[in-house]
């Protein structure tokens, strides 16, 4: 950013802390963007001429003499046609070695949509993966998140449904992305859908953990302009939230801030919900899509961030390590998408919810089955069958490396139901059962 | 009002967040509302706190590019909300702005609509007389808004004793026509017109005396109105974590309870379930009425992506509303989703004024404040006689789940009704998950209720429901001891106990918020199905093992829940009972 003539300019700061500093400058406007020593800063509390600003990338090796420029205006960035196929760091640099863009800007972290003015969700975004098109359904508009262990592979099972999702636009918002993730989703986008639909804001291990704040709003800003100006369907991938929350947690810490649960600030619910969101359905056709992953630590989902994650969007995803069939799978009982009543069964065929219901409720059985089994207890026929359906089930349906249109999905149901079950136990409406149950 | 005359001005010297400071050139008011003039905008805020000329106020608005120095206008005004015809099917923010007027896609800061409708005609028949004395509160006249009697009423503001000088007559008029001339005890003359205002904060006590609640307010869900009732007038509270229901059954509540009137304030929660009643509720029609439900319906949406402090707001809007139809005497139904939103928002702006902080650094007033909100719901007396009513139920969400926490606690103390909902209902598809032990009605205690109940419902009501309970809880305790010693190491009769509290979970607490019968079931039919099951518990089988109770009684549940989702004494129900009774004459013991 080059300097201007009415840019105002300063070289005393008056305090220096971890991610914050302070410093004399009567006029500025709060949220202004400025640069100290040639990193971003932002206005983040203003009392008389006292303005302390938040350091992006921090404060390491700033001296009390540094020059500072405030630049007049909140965060802008160019957005465009012109972001098509690139990839960026938090400022808005890129990093795909590709030239700087110009372009008109525009305000990062705008204004919420009126909610009289939002369509209720009702497109079927299929993945191929049956743990979520058959038993957790997504829908356009929509924002989930995926409950993660840090070990498991929600990267990848990410950008598969990027790859199979049929949308016009990805955005990727990396946040603390490891160099290699990076590139493992540059290349695998790359490679499944040529350039154009791809987006990226990464901020990399590498990076200083406070810029990843700026990550989530320029993603979301971005797909607001391909959603509402050019009714485009839009997919934003935002890893990994927890990162992005410990940013927040940091900034407010150093702004002597009282913490409130797991040293989160206050508002953590608040800085949450403004950017999940931006998930909607614009009237003119366009909307926005979040599927976001929340890192888990010990699998405690009463933590602060994964809670509050939890009160916030639409239904949450659990990734779990079937022992069946030791493959990963999308846990049927603990996930769930809060949208996919708008879909299920009318988007998709008929017999939908109650084939989900009744296979789910196997699934059920069988994990009571196993529990007998460990205690010692024996088991009755039924719980022999039973467990040979949760079997066939995962390994065959619920793998997520399996890649099934939803009737494919429903038609190897009934088969497993027809294999292992009779029509009493599998409990579904006499009039799918006449359809779909072959003798 | 006139909002024009600003009582004094100042300067902005402070900027934190959503919290401003203002040094005032005049004397200023606790709670008052300002205006800070922003690139030719006037942004709205609120004094909430004073010291010496400085006015700590909070921002109801986004505060980008704030600088120090900018002019503030004082209103000297608390904020207010318009109260007149043409509230219902309307959907306001927290401030009251009319959401449909606004312009655009988005929500432009400074962006303010009037909330109702100044050229619309109503249809105006005078009630009071000339001559008549009145009071603040007592109704001058009516006009039909979507077939509520909506009265026109002395403006809760005045106070004294006014006699009425001419009242208009009956004919069609606008809101801001003159309908009445009031003279008060001076002499001097006031004009009355078919809108008034109302500072939200403070309570409208224009009635005579609040009574006990004594009527079963009927919800048609009968894990509420069977087993933990709540009574006209009555409060309680929804506490549960992330997805155990507690939105769902908020919106089950707003469609199908016996309320004449529905205000749901949706408090920093999901735009989208907003959305969901602007899209289902003009397709659904009253059960009772038979009008169309939007039309009994206002909402106060400041969804969790709007602006922290107008989300603080928003209950008391919605609050004020409420109280407003009450005092028509009508019944009115209040909706909070989630009050925990509402004392986040209150957490937010006490950190930013550094206040001492309480427990999970919410202010130490917390329970004051709840308590306070809660205890304007209730059943009122007016001075013509007539009786209305503003039944409050809000929703918590505890951090993590778990109850122990400042907001649970508060509302427990206050909330009358504690419907807790269970995530282990929840995960095994139990809905609604409200848990049967934990839950409670204080009223079922209420001697008035006692009364009522023998009266309207049925003479044995009360014991038939204890009994139930007690059946439910002996299951639940004979479940452990299956789980310890094994479904062989126990006597065949534990597995009866069981399978019988199965049956009341199933059949009674169950219940399919989706299925258009299911959803909604009537008093009479809530207690002939309580009677059946009763019938059932009381009943002595003959069954050989374990198997065999678990067989039969799956069977007698499906027979049950197929006459949940019959419509009541259809022959399609009676054809289910009768196959029932069959069922269950094979295994009686004589
Ligand atoms: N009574 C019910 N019947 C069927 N499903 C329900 C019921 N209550 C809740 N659910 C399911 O649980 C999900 C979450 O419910 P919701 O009320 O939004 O939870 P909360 O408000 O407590 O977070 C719903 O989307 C729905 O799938
Ligand atoms: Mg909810």
């Amino acid at each position: 950013m080059e300097t201007k003539s009415f840019q105002k300019i300063y070289y005393r700061l008056s305090n220096i802390t971890k991610a914050t500093c302070s410093l004399k400058a009567p006029g500025v406007g709060y949220e202004e963007m400025a640069f100290i020593q040639g990193r971003a800063a932002q206005v983040v509390k203003i009392i008389g001429d006292e303005v302390t600003l938040q350091v992006f990338s921090g404060t390491e090796g700033l001296s009390t003499d540094s020059e500072v420029i405030f630049t007049g205006e909140s965060p802008r960035m160019a957005i465009g046609d012109h972001l098509e196929g690139r990839f960026f760091n938090s400022f808005g640099k890129p990093i795909d070695g590709y030239p700087i863009i110009e372009g008109t800007l525009r305000e990062v972290g705008g204004p919420s949509v009126n909610p009289v003015r939002r369509v209720q969700p009702s497109q079927l975004i299929t993945t191929g993966i049956a743990g979520i098109d058959m038993n957790n359904t997504l829908v356009s508009g929509q924002k989930i998140p995926f409950f993660a262990d840090p070990d498991q592979p929600y990267n990848q099972v990410l950008s598969m449904i990027a790859l199979r999702a049929k949308v016009d636009k990805i955005i990727l918002g990396g946040m603390g992305l490891t160099w290699d993730d990076y590139l493992f989703f540059k290349n695998s986008f790359e490679h499944g859908y040529g350039k154009s639909k791809i987006i990226g804001f990464i901020n990399t291990l590498e990076d200083s953990p406070v810029e990843r704040l700026l990550i989530p709003d320029m993603a979301l800003s971005t797909a607001e302009y391909f959603a509402y100006e050019k009714n485009e369907k839009v997919l934003v991938l935002l890893t990994d939230m927890t990162l992005y929350s410990d940013a927040l947690s940091i900034v407010s810490n150093r702004m002597d801030q009282i913490p409130s649960k797991d040293s989160m600030p206050g508002s953590l619910y608040s800085d949450l919900a403004r950017l999940y969101e931006k998930a909607v359905q614009f009237p003119d056709g366009g909307n926005i899509t979040i599927l976001a992953v929340t890192t888990l630590s010990g699998g405690d989902i009463t933590h602060a961030i994964p809670d509050n994650t939890g009160y916030i969007t639409e239904g949450q995803l659990f990734l779990r390590r079937a022992t069946e069939i030791s493959k990963v799978i999308v846990d049927p009982f603990r996930s769930l998408s809060r949208l996919k009543q708008l879909v299920i069964g009318k988007s998709t065929r008929t017999d939908h919810p109650q084939v989900m219901n009744a296979a789910i409720r196997l699934y059920a059985d069988a994990a009571n089955a196993r529990t007998k089994l460990e205690n010692g207890f024996e088991l009755t026929d039924y719980d022999k069958r039973v467990l040979k359906f949760a079997e066939d089930y995962s390994g065959k349906i619920l793998a997520i490396d399996v890649n099934l249109e939803i009737d494919q999905m429903l038609d190897q149901t009934w088969q497993l139901f027809q294999a292992h079950m009779s029509k009493d136990e599998v409990d579904i409406k006499q009039e799918f059962v006449d359809i779909y149950w072959k003798n | 009002m006139n909002n024009n005359l600003y009582t004094c001005t100042g300067e902005i010297t402070a900027i934190i967040a959503n919290m401003v400071i203002v040094k005032a050139n005049g004397p200023i008011r606790q709670n008052e509302i300002c205006f800070y003039s922003h690139n030719d905008k006037d942004i709205m805020g609120e004094v909430i706190r004073t010291d010496g000329n400085y006015a700590y106020t909070q921002v109801f608005e986004s505060t980008r590019g704030f600088k120090v120095g900018m002019k503030t206008n004082f209103t000297g005004n608390m904020l207010e909300v318009y109260l007149g015809p043409g509230l219902l099917t309307k959907n306001f923010d927290g401030l009251q702005n009319d959401l449909d007027k606004m312009e655009g896609v988005f929500l432009e800061r400074g962006a303010r609509t009037y909330p109702l409708d100044v050229d619309k005609k109503w249809t105006f028949k005078p009630v009071a007389q000339p001559g008549d004395q009145v009071l603040a509160g007592d109704w001058l006249g009516e006009v039909d808004e979507l077939g509520f009697p909506h009265k026109i009423m002395v403006p809760f503001k005045l106070e004294g004793t006014f006699r009425v000088v001419e009242i208009a007559r009956a004919n069609d008029y606008c809101i801001n026509d003159t309908i009445a001339t009031l003279s008060n005890e001076a002499g001097e003359n006031i004009k009355v017109t078919m809108v008034q205002t109302w500072p939200v904060r403070v309570p409208v006590k224009s009635y005579l005396e609040k009574l006990r609640p004594s009527k079963l307010f009927e919800t048609g869900i009968r894990v509420i109105d069977t087993q933990n009732p709540i009574l006209e007038g009555g409060t309680g509270f929804i506490p549960g974590p992330f997805g155990s229901g507690k939105t769902v059954l908020q919106h089950a509540l707003a469609r199908q309870a016996a309320a004449e009137i529905v205000i749901i304030a949706a408090c920093g929660e999901r735009a989208n379930e907003v959305v969901e009643i602007f899209t289902e509720f003009p397709e659904l029609d009253d059960p009772r009425t038979g009008k169309n439900l939007m039309e009994r319906t206002c909402i106060v949406a400041n969804t969790s992506n709007m602006p922290v402090a107008a989300r603080e707001a928003s209950v008391y809007t919605a609050m004020t509303i409420a109280e407003y139809y009450r005092a028509m005497g009508l019944r009115t139904l209040l909706l909070a989703d989630s009050t925990s939103r509402w004392a986040q928002a209150l957490r937010e702006m006490s950190n930013r004024l550094e206040e001492l902080p309480g427990p999970d650094a919410y202010p130490m007033d917390l329970s004051a404040i709840i308590s306070n909100y809660y205890s304007r719901a209730g059943q009122t007396v007016h001075r013509n006689g007539s009786k209305g009513s503003v039944t409050f139920i809000g929703t918590v969400s505890p951090a993590g789940g778990n109850l122990l926490e400042p907001v649970t606690e508060a509302t427990k103390k206050v909330a009358r009704c504690f419907f807790a909902l269970s995530q282990d209902r929840a995960d095994s598809k139990r809905y609604p998950a409200i848990d049967p032990i934990d839950s409670y009605s204080k009223y079922l205690e209420y001697p008035e209720f006692t009364e009522y109940s023998k009266e309207h419902i049925g003479e044995n009501w009360l014991e038939d429901i204890e009994f139930n309970r007690d059946a439910l809880i002996q299951g639940r305790e004979v479940y452990e001891q299956i789980n310890i010693l094994g479904d062989d190491g126990v006597p065949v009769d534990y597995h009866v106990t069981f399978w019988k509290s199965e049956m009341i979970d199933f059949v009674i607490l169950q219940q399919d918020a989706y299925d258009e019968i299911d959803s909604n079931t009537s008093i009479p039919r809530q207690k002939y199905m309580l009677e059946k099951v009763n019938d059932i518990l009381r009943t002595r089988f003959v069954l050989g093992d374990f198997e065999e109770v678990r067989n039969f009684f799956k069977k007698i549940i499906y027979i049950l829940k197929q006459m949940n989702y019959s419509e009541f004494q259809s022959d399609k129900f009676i054809g289910f009972e009768n196959e029932l009774q069959k069922v269950i004459n094979e295994k009686v013991k004589d």
